[in-house]
């Protein structure tokens, strides 16, 4: 994959999935149940088998509709850290700096944005003295300062996109 | 977006199995028919532990579900406004808990300000299939916000340079 996948939104066609394929990308954001034959379970209450559901799951992630299907976790809990940070990139070195970011394990994922500031991504670390170190060894590796915006107060986390 | 941020009432303490069932799962679980089965095998331990163990960590938060995570382009929310606003200090928290409220901001945090590039201090990320979407979207959180908003812009993302969402390392 290349450091910078370049996907236009506005030239992206609107997708189409079948009614059996939104079931399962509506109903597996929310999660799978905690519980034996987990699959099975979900495709009773979808009306479809098992099989079934595994099959268009695995369609779903190799189509990379879905980005991955597995535990999400949560940094703070894990004893680790999070922040957002941001940095401002010359368009001439916007590749080389993405690819020397994205190098970085800890870099969880990283958005270009159409801002002065052009480059946002989250870290996420073990613990919370590795989020300094990691910006340090960011601001070094590439020569541009980062700006970190860690949450100083949290209003709201949801995040479902029905289809 | 996989990740989400601490209630941090009381830390979790991963042990040795918790933390092999997550290098073990991180980039997905198995897909057949009894994962934990599968799991369990690998690691040496009973489906009903390897679950068991699951539910343990869901429950204490470190896992926030098992689920699916969408690339929401690829849905068809291709337009993802991360909306940031410069509010008076004085009213922060107050505006902060009514516009996360709205039923269509999907995160809402206070960050600091970093004068003199960034004047904002509250974030509100909003999705929509278009630019109106969006737009439609942000000035329903302008007027949430009245005077205590002295500014704010939208930025939209144009391109995905990396989602692979929280990762243990292996040492």
């Amino acid at each position: 994959m290349s450091a910078v996948t370049e996907r236009q939104p506005e030239l992206q066609a609107t997708p189409q999935f079948t009614d059996a394929e939104k079931a399962v990308i509506n109903r597996l954001q929310v999660g799978l149940p905690l519980v034996h034959a987990p699959f099975a379970a979900v495709a009773g209450e979808l009306g479809m088998t098992e099989e079934a559901l595994l099959q268009i799951l695995q369609d779903l992630l190799n189509r990379r509709i879905l980005t991955r299907f597995g535990p999400m976790f949560h940094a703070g809990e894990m004893g680790g850290a999070l922040t957002l940070a941001a940095m401002r990139i010359p368009e001439q070195d916007y590749e080389t700096v993405t690819r020397k970011v994205n190098g970085f394990d800890e870099v969880a994922h990283n958005y270009r944005r159409e801002h002065e500031l052009n480059m946002w991504f989250v870290l996420a670390t073990e613990t919370p003295e590795d989020i300094a170190r990691v910006i340090a060894g960011i601001e070094s590796v590439t020569g541009y300062p980062v700006y970190n915006m860690p949450k100083q107060e949290e209003f709201h986390v949801h995040l479902h996109f029905p289809v | 977006m996989s990740i989400s941020t601490s209630r941090s009432d009381q830390d979790y303490v991963l042990c040795a199995l918790d933390r092999k069932l997550i290098l073990a799962t991180q980039s997905g679980l198995p897909l057949v028919p009894d994962p934990w089965a599968t799991l369990g095998k690998e690691l040496g331990l009973s489906a009903d532990e390897v679950l068991a163990r699951f539910q343990r960590m869901q429950d204490a938060g470190v896992i926030r579900r098992v689920a699916a995570v969408p690339d929401h382009y690829r849905l068809g929310y291709r337009f993802n406004g991360m909306t940031v606003w410069n509010i008076r200090d004085d009213a922060i928290s107050d505006m902060g808990r009514q516009v996360g409220e709205l039923p269509f901001v999907s995160h809402c945090y206070r960050r600091p300000r970093h004068l003199p590039y960034w004047h904002y201090n509250l974030f509100a990320m909003v999705h929509g299939t278009s630019r109106e979407e969006v737009e439609d979207k942000a000035s329903q959180i302008k007027a949430v916000l009245g005077d205590t908003c002295e500014g704010h812009t939208i930025l939209y993302s144009s391109a995905i340079l990396k989602k692979t969402g929280l990762r243990l390392r292996k040492s």
